[in-house]
């Protein structure tokens, strides 16, 4: 599947946009852990706007900051939606309250805290009609999301906008699933070749089992740092193909699944 | 892509739910208007009514998958060993080769029984059982990995969530991965269980009625929730030659489409826009007029709110005189595996000429322009639509022919 890369961003602990991600990537700035600001997304009415979390503040800043990068309109393209984890905060929150049969459990959690969530506000604060897919695959969400969405765009002949997303997963749910830091991550897939591309992609499926693609950097500090990141947080997975983007050039590179892998070849545009 | 390749071949589907393990004892209930819905008692909650599947606390998983070990993943292994869908699957993975054949499943809860008892049970450090497994249970991706291993597939493998909507949305998934050449078939379906989260969230929302659930009643006033667990074998239109008896269904998926009502997360568009969509890119993915629908399964879930937001996208659609009925009085809202058990309604529907009129309605709400049946009816049937819609304004609807 060949697809084009009109746009993307990033939104991560110590890369506060594509822009200081390109740097640090291709070895001209060092990476600091700072976390990262979430901003409360503009696009949604005031009472809307104070429910939203962390994660949908999360993947709502790179979903509309990769459709502005891309230069296409947020009510026009295709959604594809991937994490391992969803909203933990709320899902959480609600298993204590089961775990107490005398607590109300909240409404508007409740209706939070399907996976979907995040999608859905992207949508209301668009004002979308779009379709969306929300899909899971635990650690190796990011591969198998990206061969979705680009299994979408090739069908269907429509730009999808791929956003995957994952934070920390709060106590005592932490205990059982260790999901550390901030990693979102927008990717616009146009079907066709559009200017000023930032690369082109091929996408496919291989059945046989292969390892991550090393992240390596310039940088000897960041790199042990990214990886660390890249283990810690399914969405961070996709660094070694921002890697490639930024350096240029043309890079294979694989990304594992449980069983499986995805091959990518980038290709500058 | 060409167009002939819209359609694809069901050549293999079951599903199970509080009316019945598989075609024959599904088939039965709808024909004898027999309900599955009794009074909840569910861990402690006895609010309303519920749809439970027998003998699911019993079933016992191989132990190889041990790990996997929780109600939802109980409840798609027994659709499994429902009706020979899984021999069947087994005689496609011998003729694609196992890396050629997907998994896409669709839950909205997954196994969050397994994290809500884990929880009960935390100690006073706060320290949950040593035993609890997340990745295995409550993690979306569980029950895709479950279905991947028990069959022992090597295709990529997804969970879809999205509320509702969830497992109506694999099937356009799992066409996308066979659409675009990555797969030759996908097993496609979903499972949703009975669990504290929905029994207990939807109460909050006051949203779960205190009777039967009664769609499309004048005094509808909510849902009952039901578990389910559906498979379905979907292939590409010209994969291999199959002969000999069917295992559980099969049918033929015509056409599909989503949109977003990009409105409000828990309350549908009041009228319907975002439905309406749905069903309209359904009806041009499947190059089908709205006069080609011979039935429609409606999403219909006995809110309020839902069932009229459907009324009116269907009758601004189809009019008023496409026969459309809810069979959630029959098993009651499965949440996110309604789309794969309403697909096996469906195609039993056609199969057999019958459309199951909703169950439990005194009268239907008079304000309501559709033709909602209320009786089953017997006719030939050769088009389906199946309607889903889902928190976060998630819309999807699939149509489906005889098989192939």
């Amino acid at each position: 599947m060949r697809v084009w890369i009109p746009g993307l961003a990033v939104l991560a602990d110590g890369m506060a946009g594509w822009e200081p991600a390109r740097a640090i990537l291709r070895g001209e700035d060092t990476w600091q852990p700072t976390p990262c600001a979430l901003p409360p997304p503009a696009t949604l009415a005031p009472n809307e706007r104070r429910r939203t979390s962390p994660i949908v503040r999360l993947a709502m800043a790179v979903a509309a900051e990769a459709c502005a990068a891309a230069g296409c309109d947020p009510a026009t393209v295709h959604n594809v939606f991937g994490s391992s984890n969803g909203d933990g905060r709320v899902v959480n929150a609600i298993l204590q309250a089961l775990a107490d049969p005398a607590a109300g459990i909240s409404p508007t959690q409740f209706h939070n805290c399907v996976h979907n969530a995040a999608a859905g506000y992207w949508t209301i604060g668009s004002q979308s009609h779009q379709p969306v897919a929300c899909l899971g695959g635990y650690d190796w969400s990011w591969g198998f999301s990206l061969l979705q969405a680009a299994a979408e765009a090739v069908v269907e002949g429509k730009t999808v906008l791929l956003c995957v997303y994952d934070m920390a997963m709060p106590m005592p749910l932490g205990q059982k699933r260790a999901t550390r830091g901030t990693f979102g991550v927008g990717l616009v897939l146009s079907p066709h070749p559009v200017p000023h591309a930032l690369a082109m992609l091929d996408v496919d499926y291989g059945a046989e089992d292969a390892a991550d693609t090393v992240l390596t950097l310039p940088d000897a500090q960041a790199t042990t740092a990214l990886r660390a990141l890249c283990h810690d947080n399914p969405a961070a997975r996709c660094l070694p193909l921002l890697a490639a983007i930024a350096r240029g050039g043309t890079h294979e590179i694989r990304v594992a699944g449980d069983v499986g892998h995805v091959a990518l070849r980038v290709t500058p545009c | 892509m060409s167009a002939t390749m819209t359609a694809l071949r069901m050549t293999a589907g079951t599903g199970i739910s509080a009316i019945g393990r598989g075609v024959g004892q599904t088939l039965a209930a709808l024909r004898n208007r027999r309900t599955g819905l009794e009074p909840c008692d569910f861990a402690g909650i006895t609010h309303g009514y519920a749809g439970p599947v027998a003998g699911v606390q019993a079933h016992a998983v191989p132990p190889a998958l041990a790990a996997y070990d929780c109600r939802n993943n109980r409840l798609i292994d027994m659709a499994l060993r429902t009706d020979g869908v899984a021999e069947a699957i087994m005689a496609a993975r011998a003729h694609y080769g196992a890396g050629r054949i997907g998994v896409v499943m669709g839950t909205s809860t997954s196994g969050v029984l397994a994290s809500e008892d884990a929880f009960c049970a935390m100690d006073a450090q706060g320290r949950l059982p040593a035993n609890f497994d997340y990745e295995h249970t409550q993690d979306l991706f569980s029950l895709a990995r479950y279905v991947r291993a028990a069959l022992e597939l090597g295709g990529p493998a997804l969970c879809v969530s999205m509320a509702c909507a969830s497992s109506s949305r694999a099937f356009m998934d799992a066409a996308y991965l066979i659409r675009a050449g990555i797969c030759d078939a996908v097993v496609v379906g979903g499972a949703d269980s009975l669990c504290r989260m929905t029994l207990r969230g939807f109460a909050a929302l006051e949203l779960v009625s205190a009777r039967r659930c009664r769609p499309c009643d004048a005094l509808r006033d909510g849902i009952s929730i039901g578990e389910a667990a559906g498979i379905v074998l979907l292939e590409r239109p010209d994969g291999r030659a199959i002969s000999g008896p069917s295992a559980g269904f099969r049918a033929t998926l015509l056409g599909y489409g989503a949109s977003s009502d990009g409105h409000h997360m828990s309350t549908p568009h009041p009228q319907g826009a975002g439905a309406a969509l749905a069903m309209q890119r359904a009806l041009d993915s499947a190059r089908l007029p709205v006069d080609a629908i011979d039935y429609i399964n409606l999403h219909g879930t006995g809110t309020r709110a839902n069932d009229a937001m459907e009324d009116r996208a269907v009758s601004t659609r189809f009019g008023t005189h496409v026969p459309c009925s809810s069979t959630k009085g029959w098993t009651g809202h499965t949440l996110g595996a309604c789309g794969v058990l309403e697909a096996m309604i469906c195609a039993l529907a056609i199969e057999h000429g019958f459309m199951p009129g909703c169950l439990g309605v005194d009268e239907v709400d008079p304000t309501f322009r559709a033709n909602v049946l209320t009786t089953n009816m017997a006719r030939p049937v050769r088009h389906v639509m199946s309607n889903a819609f889902g928190f976060g304004g998630a819309n999807c609807s699939l149509i489906f022919g005889k098989a192939a």
